[in-house]
């Protein structure tokens, strides 16, 4: 073994060509992994990142043109058949790639597709034993049963699970580097920090180097050594994570650290938005291309791209002001300066009436089965029973990971028809006993702004369109119409000459926009928002989450905040809710909950939020829960959260018994509500 | 039967989600697209250029011969093609050439109405059992099904006496009543689908109402399905017509079409084969090309679909 390092990329560039142009996706990125270590990437959807580890791998399509080198201990990657790459993958090189379903064949056991990586590397292995090996992998990843486990399929696997098999496959051959490909990214939070600690723990064993590739500038903060930020196809900032974190010196990687919301600061301080998009990477303009963005860019940014600049310890960043930043003469705050706070208007009093009231909604939806002559085999208890309120001017953040039933509670509210049980009430009036005309005003008050901005909006019509659609409900005129869309628009921050223009044309965030100008069409009082900057990439969240910030001060809405990223709702909602199958378990003034969480479920989904801030991270406590989400179609005993629940464990019998056999109703601790038996008792710590 | 999936036809590659992002300006709407890849197609361009003189043979043709479908030129009874009687003369010494024309017209009309009629049927009757669901699919669906499993070939035979006293108009109605099924449970999947996506949703929670939602969100987000099934349905339509009207069921003398040309000229096949083969060249090439356009059109929505449809 010679003392070249582990892998070292020199000089990649990957471009695809498109008719007479080409896209450049990778412009000659350099850099090495040693022995061992992690290596984080980092970069926004487009930013090459994934392109870069595919060419790594030799897994890009035909058509792709693929220079420099990629050097596994010294010798040469790139140029090698397929056959004698195939031998690489797997054996010297692993990777783990996003989607674990598509990633995984369905027709297939888990445990057959582990013996088949094994079998294939080393042929002198019986089917026996790399079976017997097979079941010892799943163990080690952390699937109970593994012997029963290994027999099984795929879809019989959650998320999580099937991520775990993910990386038994990986490490199965005892590979040197393994290359995650946002591997967490489809996955919950608490899923997700289940997943980071195998990953760390599989890295332990097989001492194998990690270049993990993420969007989630908390995921690399806690877990790698090293860090570097892609941009446009090329490096822009490499160093150790600390000093990335601490002193960042690119401007891009200053500002995408101040537009991320995180639980310790949100809330507290206004986000930075990170003005304009990232560049065509088929049309790429001779300087900087992050000048155009960049508030610090002075004229010499425009004629030639700045190479990589090596500073002290290790650190290099593409930025020709970066020694300035290095210095200290050129402070973060002056770079990205933090936007004024707006006035909030008066405070939020609890005699503010109402603006949505929910008193036990109940949804519960039949499993059948048969095709002519149904029969019920169960029930989904999709929403089963919870109380909410918004009042006038407030932000109720709905928090839970999927399947919890916080989206067909809002279907529920929006549909404005007779809920199963319970009742919904709308601007003071009951939805059950509404005439049809009575509804349709109703309508008028609440607007829904969706999660994935581009299935929001019709690709057939025009922005204008689109955003007038809700005005044709109500029969506006047509010159009424296109003076409110101009008006709306002007709301937002997009232009009057945007309406005639289709949705394709326009970024992720200004869908977004346009998906809010809609919302906002007929004046409503609440707006439900489905998870609003979730699809969006983190560089555009921040202004978007601002402008949600604004609308509410200045036109006095309410939102009902759907999401799954507690610091999102951290830095937006007035009160929150958490939700676990169904049910809330704890509610209360979101300051209160997020300094004193009750509930072990919200101290759990707290303490797996990955947090931006590597010193922060490494100080943590996680509580880690067992499994995944129960099928809601499970009968549970008592409490529904007794099954994960890391307080539970801890309990003395006669207590675990009143778990098991009495369901706990919300009841008031201090001064936010809790729905669990034993708060008194709790002594886990978050974060 | 090809399944057509208009909400998932690109092509899912590395660069995509680079090209897709950046959005430049090019990189213009999906019928753009089609058109870029219809135009490519040199299928596409011959089955549209006979088609087109097709057309206008069948409009401008019986302007260039002095002969009449209905004239009977006694002395030249059962001749061959000739400078006078190009396409040669029948039994009673109708003119061949002048009859194909007519019946050429007569055909293309019923094909022209009857397959973007049962489309219209499709769309309409799919979009709304897809869209409300619940009971109203549950009626419409079996509707459909009860359709699909009459023998609707039969069925027009028997009801062949009550549409020969009346216009052709009638038949093409009927031909159009009998093949909108399979379409219509294309289109009701789709609307199911649809149904589902955010801005229908969001249409809805706004109060749009349900026929605007299926006019302004469904349909046209099925477009191109329905313009392939309108072409090929043209070509389903001329065949349907010309099976009944072979067997005497269709169309009825004095009038004529492709198809009872073909049934007078089928017993002189071999010994005056002119009386058969015109016509049925003409109806072959029709198709041919009528064809020819649909499937290119279906290639350029869907690139991924080789099969051919029934």
């Amino acid at each position: 073994m010679t003392d070249a390092p582990l892998l070292e990329v020199r000089d990649l560039s990957v471009s695809f060509p498109q008719g007479a142009d080409e896209v450049r996706a990778v412009r000659g990125i350099s850099y090495t992994v040693d022995q061992g270590e992690f290596l984080g990437i980092v970069g926004e959807s487009g930013s090459g990142k994934s392109v870069s580890s595919m060419a790594i791998m030799g897994l890009l399509p035909r058509n792709a043109v693929v220079t420099g080198d990629v050097l596994l201990r010294g010798e040469s990657l790139l140029g090698r058949d397929d056959r004698e790459l195939s031998r690489l993958r797997g054996k010297e090189i692993a990777m783990i790639f996003q989607d674990p379903l598509s990633a995984l064949t369905p027709v297939y056991t888990v445990g057959d597709q582990i013996a088949e990586g094994l079998m294939l590397h080393d042929r002198a292995l019986s089917q026996q034993a790399a079976s017997v090996r097979a079941v010892e992998l799943l163990r080690v990843v952390g699937i109970p049963a593994p012997e029963r486990r290994v027999k099984a399929f795929p879809h019989e696997f959650s998320g999580g699970m099937r991520q775990r098999v993910m990386i038994a496959i990986a490490i199965a051959n005892d590979p040197d580097l393994i290359i995650a490909d946002e591997p967490t990214t489809a996955l919950d939070v608490t899923i997700q920090a289940q997943i980071l600690e195998v990953l760390q723990q599989a890295k332990e064993m097989t001492g194998a180097a990690v270049v993990l590739i993420t969007h989630d500038l908390g995921v690399v903060a806690g877990n790698a050594d090293r860090i570097a930020v892609m941009y446009a196809g090329r490096l822009v900032e490499t160093g150790s994570v600390d000093d990335v974190f601490s002193r960042p010196e690119m401007p891009y990687t200053i500002g995408l650290l101040r537009s991320v919301p995180n639980l310790v600061t949100a809330g507290r301080t206004r986000l930075v938005p990170l003005e304009g998009r990232p560049p065509s990477l088929s049309d790429l303009p001779p300087g900087c291309p992050f000048e155009p963005r960049c508030p610090i860019s002075v004229p010499e940014c425009t004629t030639a791209e700045p190479p990589l600049l090596v500073l002290g310890g290790g650190h290099s960043a593409a930025c020709i002001r970066a020694p300035e930043i290095e210095s200290g003469a050129l402070q973060a705050s002056d770079v990205f300066p933090r936007p004024e706070p707006v006035s909030l208007g008066s405070e939020i009093g609890s005699e503010q009436e109402p603006v949505l009231t929910i008193e036990g909604l109940v949804r519960h939806f039949p499993l059948t089965t048969g095709m002519v002559f149904k029969k019920q085999i169960g029930t989904v208890k999709a929403v089963d029973g919870i109380d909410l309120q918004v009042r006038a001017g407030e932000v109720l953040g709905l928090v839970g990971e999927s399947g919890c039933g916080k989206s067909t509670t809002i279907l529920e509210v929006l549909e404005m028809t007779r809920p199963q049980a319970g009742s919904i009430r709308i601007a003071g009036r009951d939805v059950a006993d509404l005439s049809r005309s009575d509804r349709l005003s109703l309508r008028k008050d609440v607007q829904i702004v969706f999660q994935d901005p581009m299935a929001a909006l019709d690709p057939r019509l025009t922005v204008g369109d689109i955003i007038g659609e809700p005005l044709t409900v109500h029969g506006d005129s047509k010159m009424e119409r296109r003076r409110r869309v101009a008006e709306l628009l002007d709301l937002v921050g997009l232009e009057h000459s945007m309406s005639s223009r289709y949705p394709h044309e326009f970024s992720g965030g200004q869908r977004q926009r346009i998906g809010i100008a809609r919302a906002l069409a007929t004046n409503p009082r609440l707006l439900v928002l489905d998870e609003p900057v979730s699809a969006l990439d983190v560089s555009i969240q921040a202004g978007v989450m601002n402008l949600l910030e604004d609308l509410k001060a200045r036109l006095r809405l309410s939102y009902l905040f759907v999401a799954h990223d507690l610091a999102v709702v951290r830095q937006i909602a007035d009160t929150v809710a958490v939700m676990y199958l169904g049910r809330i378990v704890e509610t209360g003034d979101v300051g209160e909950v997020f300094a004193r969480p009750h509930h072990p479920y919200t101290q759990a989904l707290m303490s797996a939020v990955p947090i931006p801030d590597p010193e922060a991270e490494r100080s943590r406590e996680r509580i880690l829960l067992d499994g995944d989400l129960p099928s809601p179609t499970d009968e549970i005993s008592g409490c529904n959260f007794h099954g994960r629940c890391p307080l539970y464990k801890i309990l003395d019998p006669s207590r675990q018994q009143q778990c098991v056999t009495e369901d706990p109703r919300l009841r008031m601790i201090d001064t936010t509500s809790a729905a669990c038996h034993h708060v008194e008792q709790n002594t886990l710590q978050p974060l | 039967m090809a399944i057509i999936d208009p909400l998932s036809t690109s092509d899912v590659d590395v660069t995509a989600e680079l090209v897709d992002s950046r959005k430049a300006p090019r990189n213009s709407s999906r019928a753009a697209l089609i058109w870029t890849r219809l135009r490519s197609t040199p299928r596409f361009w011959v089955g549209a250029l006979v088609v087109g003189a097709m057309i206008v043979w069948a409009i401008a043709g019986l302007w260039i011969t002095k002969w009449s479908p209905t004239d009977q030129d006694l002395i030249n009874s059962s001749v061959g093609p000739t400078a006078s009687h190009w396409f040669g003369t029948d039994d009673i010494g109708q003119d061949i050439y002048a009859e194909t024309v007519s019946g050429l017209r007569r055909s293309l009309v019923i094909g022209l109405i009857a397959g973007p009629a049962s489309t219209l049927i499709a769309a309409l009757v799919g979009a709304f059992a897809g869209y409300t669901g619940g009971r109203a699919d549950a009626v419409i669906s079996w509707l459909i099904n009860l359709l699909l499993v009459l023998p609707a070939f039969f069925i027009l035979v028997l009801l062949s006496p009550v549409f020969k006293s009346l216009s052709f108009l009638v038949l093409t109605a009927f031909i159009a009543l009998f093949t909108w099924m399979v379409m219509a449970q294309v289109i009701r999947a789709q609307t199911k689908s649809l149904r589902d996506r955010e801005f229908v949703k969001a249409a809805r929670f706004m109060g749009v109402g349900t026929g605007t939602i299926i006019r302004r969100h469904i349909l046209p987000n099925v477009a191109s399905l329905l313009i392939i099934d309108a072409t090929l349905g043209v070509v389903a339509a001329i065949n349907s017509e010309t099976a009944l009207s072979y067997f005497g069921f269709g169309i009825q003398r004095p009038q004529v079409s492709l198809g009872v040309l073909l049934a007078d000229g089928t017993p002189s096949a071999t010994t005056r084969p002119w009386m058969f083969v015109f016509p049925a060249l003409v109806l072959v090439v029709l198709l041919f090309a009528v064809s020819l356009v649909g499937d290119a059109l279906r290639d350029a929505v869907d690139p991924t679909s080789g099969s051919t449809r029934d």
